[in-house]
């Protein structure tokens, strides 16, 4: 399953080949997770992230409190009381491919993110910039900054892997199979039936998530509790925040120009003051 | 963030002028990554933890070529294995970690009595002296005979513990070794 | 385990109790989701804790720790009082009709024959009824007064849910929901499993809480049946193969007896190990122990074992008391020992009260680890508090090979010995264990070769027929412990079924005259003359219920299936047609390798239960130390009274100290209930050694719940102090909803959790758990009480 370029960031050129590739998914059924935490390792081992020097309590079970640069998938735990019972829930969150992926949308760095026609999203760090409007551009709040090389992480889906045709590794980890992997169609089939099987079970409110605002995602979930997808640590409705929709829509014809300008302005600096010094801390 | 003059540049401008240039970048992204364990060597393991005893695939680096030394690159889950099919915990998903670390001992270390530190020393030493103190611990605490004048052939002077980490056939060696010894004190993790 | 992990995916309601096996066995648990995706299975948890497992459960109770015989006699007499046992298969696969003597009672807490002044029982009112010829009278209706089947109803009739409810802490509607659920499982189309482990064993009682789930099982038709059984989840990945080759002060291989010094010579020793059939139809095949042990002698001293000097029965030790764990601790502690050998065990963090191990280690002259890491019994005489010129022990640290370096076999839960292959050499120095024990071996050898010494002979003498002497391979010990013959092996018709030094296939053809050497009887048909069978990845599944029996290699004799003959009814066929572990076909037991004589047509009516003297499952066994039947009694440290006996309130069987080190607290001083437990994030005391997981559970904490740390003022994550009459231990309060206020008799009862994980030595620090836990043991095989043992909570 050869990786065939989909979107480029920052780039009009028309990328899509003529390859049909099937459009991959990953599907998380939070009824069936155990907060075991494989797949966190799993993706560390992977993808060869380092481990932190030290290691925060975090006054719960969970292993740190958001996504973080080095760590690309994290299960959300929440007690919460429903209909007089405890339930303790822990949902994997990690990137979710959108198929509208606003941080390719926002990113002004040419190839920097990328979208595969089979669906995955992944940043490319040698053409990051590190101005961080995909993090701007991201309704799940998933691309994070490291401080050190100053380039935006996130989960690849490990494309590396899929390229091949492999698994993902979160997926090929987890013990209950609570992840699925396939193809879109065959996920979705995979997730209505389960959610059918949960309403059976009296989870009335049993649904898919796969938000339409970003048009699908190529993470998918089955919550037993769909009404109510904020106790699983998800947006509501997510979707593109305006100001990126704005600024790739309407304004890219008159940033275009301001850019164009931007140009021009510069060169008249240059000429003017002649080439910045640049410090050594920068 | 301050913005500089540079990083102006490189926000704007970059993207822009190659962007409406159309600068092809596909020859750079076709290249996928490499697949780190695509060449590596597979070794069918079990994982040493809980009892499932799950089979794990152990990436060494290299392709047990003579002038290679091997180190764990990887370590996934066995998807032949009909237990686990594949998948492994937190624990055997970290497990090269375990394999490669640096708290890993490497030297046979001795403590001499009242000592507040580790000696290094070499194994001839150590064999030496344990069996001397084996040799004259049974000697010392021997029993041919109990209180009644029954025979009881017995070793009561030193104990022996352990084996629910290793083999099977380490643990029969144990056994073996050690009743031979006259041990009576013998025990394992199983108890607690 | 008497089935297998895959096995529970045949199941339909799975109880999960004294244990957690969503945390501690989350690859094992996988076959339990797969068991309610495919099959619409139940899962009921019962734990004092709201864990991972409860939160994926359809029915979690909470239990107060320790109160686990109370709930399942709850069940068991729900079963009977309800009518939900499955009665044919009682009738013919348990001791429910035998009749047992007149003298037998039960009365205040205690059974009959107790003496107060040695704390023992005399056992002679708990045997049956025999007849002239010594086999057990029975009533196959089951309503003779006298008989197991009514003993037992009487027996259990106390445990009503009430009852249950007053000393659990579970409400009544709770325990009915459960009972509901589990005790529904008595019909022939329906199989029930139950999934235990520390939990059950970490108890005063934990045989007899593991006797009660065994009876419950019984009663609804459920050993021996796909789907069924009696789990045991065990903790480690070669506990099973430890266990099973005889790492224990009273064992040999193969469940062999070390013998007692009552025993003087092998006559004796033979004759009063081999058990007499109690009914005519019964196997009874323990008889063969005189080839098991024999042939065991054999493998030990080779050409030097012969019947004329009794096969070296005299070269074994002798024992004639405990010297198990603690008790070993204990007498270290005495100053009655002078070394021990330490191969991958870490007692100061493994054993109670870690306090005293330290005190006890500090006692020996020396100590040898051989370990991969710095492990807390290596440096003991560096522990917190401890200053090291005042310890005079001689320690040796050596460096140790682990998993991958080496190859062997590790024998899993589900009795699957699984042999595995060496991926790199170990770093450094590091050597594997079998290397290091070798040549010590060799060494002492030596010595008294040379020097002479007390009793040389058992070491000089035993059989060591190794290609490398100080560096045995772990494949020719494999193949010793499966056993070859010594002589030409014929059958009765005198014609040669095996060569001289030819690899046994079964322990069919062990002997009792040294014309077989044999390291491990069960283990025997592991390594034959086709090859090793443990290196075998056959991925062939006749059955379709997962047995593989192509995969590797189990015992006994490649049985995924214990007692599977209990999964058909009188005349063969399979309680369930669309689950069948074996079946009759006419001329044979077909399907897993039957646990039966494989041509023994059903209508001989042979006993299922082959391994036993009656032939039959247990519901009443003479053989413990505390009594037939399993009866509630409260942890050695318990916030109540015996709310049925107050007088004998705990067991009274049960074993503690009397050193000064070892103290037990009251409720007055230590109100607060206490357990132990372990973490999905972790490996017993090792992943602390490792950054990955350290990092996911980076530091100690003690789970709180919200209404006691309301009552003491503790917010989540402040520092809190948890002690007990041994230590006390400091670390993060995790304030929870998920650790319930209990009604125990009428009294609110408070329980709080602590982790295991931590120690002074690892990348990541922390107190050891087990400064704080008891040194009360099990009466019949001397496990200490781990949980539900009293503390005291502050905020510091």
């Amino acid at each position: 399953m050869p990786l065939e370029l989909k979107a480029l960031s920052a780039t009009n050129y028309p990328t899509r080949g003529i390859r049909e590739t099937p459009r991959v998914c990953k599907l998380i059924d939070v009824s069936t997770c155990i907060g075991c935490k494989a797949c966190e390792v799993a993706c560390q081992e992977w993808n060869d992230t380092p481990v932190a020097e030290t290691y925060p309590y975090t006054g719960s079970y969970q292993t740190m409190p958001d996504l973080a640069h080095n760590f690309w998938n994290l299960i959300k735990f929440r007690e919460a009381e429903r209909d007089g019972n405890l339930h303790w829930t822990m949902a994997k969150y990690q990137c979710m491919h959108c198929e509208d992926p606003g941080c390719l949308r926002a990113c002004p760095a040419p190839g920097a993110i990328v979208q595969y026609t089979n669906g995955i999203v992944d940043f490319v760090q040698e053409n990051c910039i590190g101005c961080q409007f995909c993090i701007m551009g991201c309704p799940f709040n998933v691309p994070k900054l490291s401080p050190r090389s100053q380039k935006v992480y996130k989960c690849t889906l490990c494309s590396d892997r899929v390229a091949v045709g492999l698994e993902p590794a979160c997926i090929k980890a987890c013990p209950t199979g609570c992840l699925q992997f396939g193809t879109k169609r065959q996920m979705l089939e995979r997730a209505l039936k389960r959610v059918k099987q949960l309403r059976a079970q009296g989870f009335s409110q049993a649904s898919v998530y796969n938000p339409p605002g970003v048009s699908g995602t190529h993470a998918i979930y089955v919550l037993p509790f769909g009404n109510r997808p904020e106790d699983y640590g998800l947006p509501r409705d997510p979707s593109v925040p305006w100001v990126v929709s704005l600024w790739k829509g309407p304004m890219k014809t008159v940033g275009s120009a301001l850019l164009l300008g931007g140009v021009l302005a510069a060169g008249l600096h240059y000429l003017k003051f002649g080439p910045q010094r640049v410090e050594r801390k920068d | 963030m301050e913005l500089t003059r540079r990083h102006f540049l490189k926000l704007g401008t970059a993207g822009a002028f190659f962007s409406s240039l159309g600068f092809d970048l596909r020859p750079a992204m076709a290249e996928a990554k490499g697949l780190k364990i695509s060449r590596t060597s597979e070794t069918r393991s079990t994982c040493p933890y809980c009892s499932v005893s799950c089979g794990v695939i152990i990436h060494t680096l290299g392709d047990r070529a003579a002038n290679v030394t091997p180190t764990v690159v990887h370590v996934e889950g066995d998807p032949d294995h009909p237990i686990n099919r594949g998948t492994l915990c937190p624990k055997g998903a970290s497990l090269r970690h375990y394999v490669i670390n640096d708290r890993r001992l490497t030297k046979p270390l001795y403590r001499p009595p009242g000592a507040a530190h580790w000696h290094e020393v070499e194994w001839d030493f150590v064999l030496t002296e344990i069996a001397r103190h084996v040799k004259d611990t049974r000697d010392r605490t021997f029993q041919s005979r109990d209180e009644k004048d029954r025979i009881v052939n017995r070793t009561l002077g030193m104990a022996a513990i352990g084996g629910c980490t290793d083999t099977s056939e380490m643990n029969f060696l144990l056994v073996k070794t050690m009743r031979a010894l006259g041990v009576v004190y013998l025990d394992q993790q199983s108890r607690l | 385990m008497t089935n297998g992990w895959i096995d529970i995916g045949n199941s339909d309601v799975i109880l999960a109790m004294g244990g957690n096996p969503a945390e501690n066995h989350p690859c094992g648990f996988k076959w339990v989701m797969e068991a309610r995706k495919n099959r619409g299975a139940r899962l009921v948890c019962v734990d004092p804790r709201f864990n991972r497992t409860a939160a994926v459960s359809d029915c979690f109770v909470q239990i107060r720790a320790g109160t686990d015989i109370a709930f399942l006699g709850g069940l068991i007499n729900y079963t009977l009082s309800h009518g939900l046992y499955h009665e044919e298969y009682v009738r013919l696969f348990t001791n429910g009709p035998f009749l047992v003597k007149e003298g037998f009672s039960f009365k205040d807490g205690l059974f009959s024959g107790y003496n107060p002044i040695t704390n023992t029982y005399d056992k002679t009112s708990w045997q049956y009824e025999q007849d002239a010829r010594g086999y057990v009278k029975q009533d196959t209706t089951m309503q003779d007064p006298g008989c197991v089947f009514q003993l037992l109803k009487r027996h259990y009739e106390r445990y009503t849910p009430e009852v249950v409810s007053q000393i659990t802490g579970a409400s009544v509607k709770d325990f009915l929901k459960t009972a509901e659920i589990v005790c529904s499982t008595g019909t022939p189309d329906k199989a029930g499993t139950i999934m235990y482990a520390l939990g059950w064993t970490h108890h005063s009682f934990a045989v007899q809480i593991i006797r009660a789930a065994a009876i419950l099982q019984l009663l609804l038709g459920n050993i021996g049946r796909p789907g069924g059984g009696l789990n045991a989840l065990r903790g480690h990945s070669n506990i099973q193969g430890g266990t099973d080759h005889g790492m224990a002060y009273d064992k040999l291989p193969g469940y062999l007896k070390i013998p007692p010094v009552s025993h003087q010579d092998l006559k004796d020793h033979l004759r009063e190990n081999t058990p007499r059939a109690l009914t005519p139809t019964s196997m009874n095949y323990w008889e063969n122990y005189p080839e098991f042990f024999v042939s065991f002698l054999k493998c030990m001293f080779g050409s030097h074992a012969n019947k004329e000097n009794d096969f070296c029965y005299h070269y074994l030790p002798k024992i004639e008391r405990d010297y198990s764990w603690v008790n070993l601790f204990d007498d270290m502690y005495q100053g009655k020992l002078e070394g021990m050998l330490c191969f991958g065990m870490n007692p100061v963090a493994n054993g109670p009260h870690s306090n005293k191990m330290i005190a006890a280690l500090s006692r020996l002259k020396w100590l040898v680890v051989a370990e991969c890491f710095e492990t807390e019994t290596a440096q003991f005489w560096k522990a917190p508090g401890i200053d090291p010129t005042t310890v005079n022990t001689e320690v040796f640290l050596l460096p140790a090979a682990n998993f991958a370096e080496k190859d062997g076999s590790f024998t899993n839960s589900a009795r699957w010995a699984q042999w595995k292959w060496k991926a790199l050499d170990p770093p450094g120095e590091a050597r594997a264990d079998q290397e290091i024990l070798s040549s010590i071996f060799q060494r002492v050898c030596k010595l008294y070769q040379q020097g002479g010494g007390t009793l040389p002979e058992p070491i000089l003498h035993l059989n060591w027929p190794y290609s490398n002497p100080a560096n045995p391979s772990l494949e020719e010990i494999a193949k010793e412990i499966n056993g070859r013959a010594v002589a030409d092996l014929k059958d009765e018709k005198g014609e040669v079924i095996l060569k001289k030094g030819q690899q046994l296939s079964s322990f069919a053809q062990l002997r009792d005259d040294g014309s077989t050497a044999c390291g491990n009887w069960i283990y025997c048909g592991s390594f034959t003359e086709e090859g090793n069978m443990m290196m075998r990845r056959g991925l062939r599944d006749p059955s379709g219920l997962g047995m593989f029996p192509g995969w590797t290699w189990s015992w006994p004799a490649n049985r995924r299936i214990m007692y599977n003959r209990a999964s058909c009814d009188a005349q063969g066929r399979p309680w369930d047609p669309t689950r069948a572990a074996i079946q009759w076909d006419g001329e044979k037991w077909v399907g897993d390798t039957p646990d039966y004589r494989p041509e023994s047509p059903p209508e001989a009516g042979l006993g299922a239960f082959l391994m036993l003297p009656e032939g039959v499952g247990k519901l009443f066994a003479p053989d413990f130390a505390e009594g037939p039947f399993p009866e509630h009694y409260e942890p050695v440290e318990s916030p109540v009274k015996n709310i049925l006996h107050p007088m004998v309130s705990p067991n009274p069987l049960a074993k503690t100290f009397k050193s000064d080190m070892d103290r037990y607290g009251s409720p007055e001083e230590y109100p607060v209930v206490c357990t132990t437990y372990r973490l999905t994030e972790h490996f017993h005391y090792w992943t602390k050694h490792i950054t990955v997981n350290s990092e996911l559970q980076p530091e100690f904490f003690v789970e709180i719940p919200e209404g006691l740390a309301e009552e003491l003022g503790i917010k989540n994550q402040q520092m809190v102090r948890v002690t007990s009459a041994r230590g006390s231990v400091q670390g993060k309060a995790l304030v929870t909803r998920r650790i319930r206020p209990m009604a125990v008799d009428g009294r609110r009862v408070w329980q709080i959790g602590i982790p295991i994980h931590w120690g002074f030595a690892g990348r990541v620090t922390g107190p050891l758990a087990n400064l704080l836990t008891p040194t009360a043991l099990d009466p019949n095989c001397s496990t200490p009480e781990y949980k539900g043992f009293l503390v005291k909570v502050e905020r510091v």
